[in-house]
């Protein structure tokens, strides 16, 4: 037996979450050991596409100059989409260049590397190809408490314990270390959405062509109403040569109706909408990751004595139908547990762990979760999987329709005639406005 | 700003509301030629075949996105751990607490090099 290595804070998770802070506590002056069990960092993680990446300025003042960017996104879009149409707002803005981005297209083994690269660089080691198996407590036991504190990490590797004065866990939305150490108790098949993306190869000028893009401009599109009996969504994202498509979810509701998600992939990319922008793509990777859809109030305990949870691993993904975003919450989730961490390593005995739980709550992570809480099981809901984009798609498709010889019924007609054909009452219908404005107000 | 854009597509303008018509993509197990596995020797994911022989909503036939669990002839389940996403999907789904749940020793597994 060698005596196992000691560091002030070891992260386990080289993903978004845990690269942030690493690099965040190596910053305060902490010596940091980052854990993956990837062979690289991002080896093993798949997300839709787009990072919006002002956060990372905390920690790169010169994030753009090196930044790992497919496209940068001009246009955001979100569509409509009924049986048999589609309905389309999408917001160009020529804000959001190169100068002042919003979001970026970028891919994971891209991204995820360069921002452990930079935590390397700041003075994190790195580990790469080894799985956290379990926490090491003071009284020997694997089982933290608040009389108990985590003292570090076993390893698969050949004496592969690490002691750490402090552990953060940014293992993700498995988190089987936060699981085993009991912070999750709530933890419920109904906080989780499944995902499931195709990169198709298109090439540069097909995608700027079909897209109307130029240069290093790109565009999102997040999709309603597209994944038949399913609760869910999808999404189209625009990278250099490739575009990723892919469907987010309810796991329970697969089984429901037996229904395979490969089967709702190929119905979104049959939609006439969007089978001419996908022509004669090939498939690059086949990928799937589940994404938490956790409201704050189900949020795992995030912190015990010497151990702290950081990103997906907390349910800090932000998942509200309008925005899906993970990655920067788990940057800015992770900074947090970073600089905590290497506070709390110089003064073990009189840190008060809460004292994180509560700095979570306070950032923009914690305010954007509480603000939009309602909004989860809402965009879920049958009325905004189904019924309003029917809706929505009947009326537009209405008004646009010309209907010589007869003459135009007028907006305010058409749209009383297609409520009056769909079960929708007019105290549903103001009752679910009132929801929606709750939500996302 | 450029200015928003609303847009409109109706394919089916005169098709009374029928679904569009679906193109099938090729089966998964020809969609996983597209993913990087390095497949560990040992087995991170193990099933109790006895609790399947006696589970009958199988939700993990429709929910496995790689479709690693097929259901056999004879009733029973077959699961092979080697293409997998290594996602959660299945120990979450399933409602028997048949599976054993890991992930592959460090390093192996899948590896997705775009993501
Ligand atoms: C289909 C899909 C689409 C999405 N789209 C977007 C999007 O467009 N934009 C966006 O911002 N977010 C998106 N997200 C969410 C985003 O991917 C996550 O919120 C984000 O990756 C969380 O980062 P993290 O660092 O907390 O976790 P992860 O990225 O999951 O990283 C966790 C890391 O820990 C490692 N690990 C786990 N367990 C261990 C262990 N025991 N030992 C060692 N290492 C371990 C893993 O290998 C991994 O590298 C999407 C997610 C999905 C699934
Ligand atoms: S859901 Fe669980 S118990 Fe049922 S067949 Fe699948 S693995 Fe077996
Ligand atoms: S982890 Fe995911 S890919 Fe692997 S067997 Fe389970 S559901 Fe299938």
């Amino acid at each position: 037996m060698t005596t196992p290595s000691s560091y002030d804070v070891v992260v386990v998770g080289a993903g978004p979450a845990g690269s942030a802070a690493a690099l965040a506590a190596k910053r305060c002056g902490a010596s940091v050991l980052l854990i993956e069990r990837g062979p690289f960092p991002g080896s093993k993680n798949v997300y839709g596409g787009v990072v919006y990446p002002r956060i990372l300025g905390e920690i790169i003042p010169k994030w753009k100059e090196s930044v790992p960017v497919e496209r940068w996104i001009t246009r955001r879009s979100t569509m409509i989409m009924s049986e048999n149409s589609s309905l389309t707002v999408a917001v160009d803005s020529e804000k959001w260049n190169k100068e002042t981005p919003n979001g970026i297209t970028t891919l994971r083994s891209n991204f995820d590397r360069w921002l452990a690269q930079n935590a390397v660089a700041g003075g994190v080691d790195l580990v790469c190809s080894t799985l956290a198996t379990g926490l090491i407590c003071q009284n020997g036991s694997d089982k933290p408490s608040t009389a108990n504190r985590v003292i570090g990490v076993r390893t698969d590797r050949r004496d592969g314990d690490v002691l750490a004065k402090v552990v953060i866990l940014a293992d993700g939305v498995n988190s089987l270390l936060a699981k085993s150490a009991g912070m999750y108790p709530n933890f419920a098949i109904d906080h989780l959405t499944l995902g499931v993306k195709e990169v198709l190869y298109l090439g540069r000028e097909r995608i700027e062509e079909r897209f109307c893009l130029e240069g290093d401009d790109g565009c999102d599109l997040e999709i309603m109403g597209c994944t038949d009996d399913i609760a869910g969504g999808g999404f189209l994202y625009t990278n250099q040569d490739t575009v990723s498509l892919g469907v987010v979810l309810s796991i329970g509701d697969l089984a429901t109706h037996h229904t395979r998600p490969e089967m709702l992939i190929d119905r979104l990319k049959s939609h006439p909408s969007l089978a001419g922008l996908l022509k004669g793509g090939t498939l690059k990777e086949y990928s799937a990751h589940m994404i938490p859809e956790v409201v704050i109030g189900n949020w795992p305990q995030l912190s015990l004595p010497g151990v702290l949870v950081a990103g997906d691993a907390a349910g800090s993904c932000l998942a509200s139908g309008l925005w899906l975003e993970g990655v920067n919450m788990a940057i800015g989730s992770g900074i947090a547990a970073g600089r905590f961490a290497a506070n709390a390593a110089k003064d073990l005995e009189s840190t008060k762990w809460s004292g994180y739980d509560q700095s979570i709550k306070e950032s923009f992570v914690g305010k954007n979760h509480r603000r939009f809480q309602r909004a989860p099981e809402l965009v879920m809901s049958d009325s905004l999987q189904r019924i309003y984009p029917k809706l929505a798609n009947n009326i537009a498709s209405s008004i646009f329709t010309v209907t010589d010889p007869i003459a135009k019924k007028g907006v305010l007609q058409t749209v009383r005639s297609i409520m009056a054909d769909s079960d929708i009452s007019a105290t549903k219908l103001a009752l679910d406005a009132l929801k929606i404005w709750r939500a996302f107000r | 700003m450029k200015g928003s854009l609303v847009d409109i597509e109706n394919e089916y303008f005169n098709s009374q509301g029928t679904p569009w018509p679906i193109r099938g993509g090729p089966e998964v197990s020809k969609r996983l030629d597209a993913t990087h596995f390095n497949v560990d020797t040992k087995a991170h994911i193990v099933i109790d075949t006895q609790v399947c022989n006696g589970c009958q909503s199988r939700p993990c036939l429709w929910a496995c996105p790689a479709e690693l669990f097929i259901a056999k002839a004879d009733g029973g389940i077959l699961f092979n751990y080697e293409n997998c996403f290594e996602c959660g999907t299945c120990y979450v789904v399933c409602e028997g607490g048949a599976i054993n749940w890991n992930y592959p020793s460090g390093g192996y597994g899948v590896i997705f090099y775009l993501g």
